[in-house]
């Protein structure tokens, strides 16, 4: 198991690096000069300018530039953004308010999504089932600030059950409904996954001797179909928690939440280039670390699966 | 020796039964039987009434951001013009979407809006499969360092983040036009389809016709053309159809941000983000676009489903 874990950090290494070199090319190439996007329209005195320049090595050629910002990240360093504030502290206060919305979503995601998926399959073809079915085609199909909209405007001021924006009632109020929304295209997805995974395994011989052995039916499901058929609900519940931290820019966005995706939108918008590479690397870091973490759950989930040779 | 009774003759054989007689007969033509699985599927789809529903959606979308003057001639009195005055004004019979926040007919406003989220979606989508079934091929067949390469990429793209990776990348753009939007979702979203292709041909490149091939002097291009793409390419286009929807959603999701598509453009998210400052008193604002956007991502992925189903019936 060590040797798995070792080999898949290592191979994580050029993919983090390749990704964090495209990100800095891409902010790189952004039109415009900063330095002058800064002062507006008032013009620059070149000393200071070239100061600045060389202060934030815009003056170095790209690969150089990566190689120094890469050589910072070693060290724990992640940049600083133009108004001088280095980049990790201009993320205390925010990362706190994504992780929660993210871990809420991807909390509500796995027991509401799973719940549901579970309920469908054991009802199959009734109308327990084509309602999870048709509710979740509707929520893939609509997109995310619309359903957000919906549950702002009914949950919120018709309903008042829930505030509609930021972040003075804290955790968990404020969160929950962000949190469902932000949650609700994973919870449909993971419910359609587990259904189809469980139906499909509910027709395997060993569930059928299982049953034969005189099993009661809650252990035969729970201990026998259902282990198995959540391998490929914790690959997409794994990668899904990068994608929420990620995909969060919307969901703070319409609900005014004050964490990283908004402030990386303000960041792309001032075009402060190593602010968006230093949260965006963070963000990749997650995402990888959840892939590291979901190969290794699936060789304690199967141990088929346990590639230590 | 064991003395044994001598085994009795062999009885007569009995009558032919039916599989036999129909393996020696010509088959005779039925609906539905001995057609080729593609003709099968094409069948089983055309019969089922949600397939023609969503047909029937897209068909109007697609007349909708092809033809928008007539559609708007026929459902409301839109001069052209907009006038201040009008602005935010609800539903009525002479305008049945209202106006909008410039006081522009809305209904007409949100059929020229489908323009941009068609032609998107389907040159995204047609970008992306071309793109993923050369890589795709040329992973799986060659192998080694090809195959080495082009999975690190993959994975490198896989990587980024959707809306963070399109936002970088569209911002570097001086000028988000269609082309540009275009270009971002393709380089976002051949990914999958790229991995499944290659999956595909490495679990075909072994098949004895392509061996049979190979050992009659077909060249790779040959083999790969002519042998496996045909057989390879079909789980991809079904990934390919679903993902339409999926790439029109997003397209909407970067205009609402103000990433995507700029003012003067007309499209659903621009109508969208315009909206969500006014929707708890104007709810028709949001309503209207909302509407057409999710049925037209609706329609495509019940669509895919279905198509998927049709192909692949084990996966229902």
């Amino acid at each position: 198991m060590g040797r798995y874990i070792a080999r898949r950090l290592l191979y994580a290494v050029p993919v983090l690096l390749a990704t964090t070199f495209l990100i800095h090319a891409m902010v790189f190439v952004l039109p415009g000069d900063p330095i002058q996007g800064l002062a507006g329209d008032r013009p620059v005195p070149p000393a200071v300018l070239a100061e600045l320049h060389h202060r934030y090595h815009l003056d170095d050629p790209l690969v150089v530039q990566y190689a120094k910002y890469l050589g910072g990240l070693l060290t724990g360093d992640l940049g600083r953004t133009f108004t001088g504030e280095p980049v990790a502290d201009a993320l205390t206060g925010r990362w706190q308010v994504t992780l929660r919305l993210g871990l809420t979503a991807w909390f509500l995601e796995t027991v509401l999504g799973i719940a549901l998926g579970v309920w469908a399959a054991l009802r199959k073809g009734r109308w327990a089932d084509n309602a999870v079915l048709a509710g979740t085609t509707l929520v893939i199909a609509v997109p995310v600030y619309i359903v957000g909209y919906l549950a702002q405007l009914l949950l919120g001021v018709r309903l008042g059950w829930f505030p509609i924006s930021g972040t003075e009632d804290g955790w968990p109020t404020a969160y929950l409904l962000p949190g469902l929304v932000l949650a609700s295209f994973g919870v449909a997805y993971v419910a359609r996954l587990t259904r189809a995974s469980l139906l499909e395994n509910l027709r395997a011989d060993y569930v059928r001797t299982a049953g034969a052995k005189g099993l009661p039916r809650w252990r035969v499901i729970v201990r026998h179909t259902l282990r198995n058929s959540l391998i490929p609900v914790v690959t997409f519940l794994g990668v899904e928690l990068g994608s929420l931290m990620a995909g969060a820019v919307v969901t703070e966005y319409v609900f005014n939440l004050p964490g990283i995706g908004q402030q990386v939108f303000q960041a792309i918008q001032l075009r402060e280039g190593p602010t968006v590479v230093g949260i965006t690397t963070a963000l990749v870091l997650v995402y990888c670390l959840a892939n590291l973490l979901v190969d290794v759950l699936y060789g304690l989930l199967d141990p088929r699966i346990r590639h230590d040779r | 020796m064991t003395g044994s009774p001598p085994a009795p003759p062999p009885a007569p054989a009995p009558p032919a039964p039916a599989p036999t007689r129909d393996l020696l007969l010509p088959p005779k033509r039925r609906p539905g039987r001995g057609e080729s699985p593609s003709a099968s599927a094409w069948r089983d789809l055309r019969t089922r009434p949600l397939v023609l529903a969503c047909t029937g959606v897209l068909l109007l979308m697609a007349l909708m951001a092809a033809f928008p003057k007539p559609f708007i001639a026929v459902l409301t009195h839109d001069s052209g013009r907009c006038e201040l005055s009008d602005s935010r004004v609800g539903p009525s019979l002479d305008h049945p979407f209202g106006f909008d926040l410039q006081g522009c007919d809305y209904l007409g406003q949100v059929v020229r809006g489908s323009r941009p989220s068609l032609v998107i979606g389907i040159v995204v989508t047609a970008g992306a499969l071309l793109l993923s079934v050369v890589l795709g091929l040329l992973a799986g067949f060659y192998g080694g360092w090809v195959d080495g390469l082009v999975s690190r990429v993959t994975d490198v793209f896989f990587g980024l983040p959707f809306v963070l990776g399109a936002t970088v990348v569209l911002v570097a753009f001086p000028d988000h036009g269609l082309g540009a939007m275009t270009l971002v979702l393709v380089a976002l979203g051949w990914t999958t389809m790229t991995r499944v292709m290659r999956a595909q041909v490495i679990g075909l490149k072994d098949a004895d016709y392509v061996q049979a091939a190979r050992s009659t002097g077909a060249r790779p291009l040959r083999l790969m053309t002519r042998h496996l793409l045909p057989n390879a390419v079909t789980p991809v286009v079904v990934v390919a159809m679903l993902n339409v929807g999926n790439v029109i959603s997003g397209e909407a999701t970067l205009d609402f941000l103000g990433v995507g598509l700029q003012y003067p453009a007309l499209s659903w998210g621009l109508q969208l983000n315009a909206a969500q400052a006014y929707f708890l008193d104007f709810p028709h604002l949001l309503a209207f676009p909302a509407l057409f956007l999710s049925a037209t991502v609706l329609s495509f992925i019940l669509l895919g489903d279905a198509v998927r189903d049709a192909y692949d019936p084990k996966l229902k």
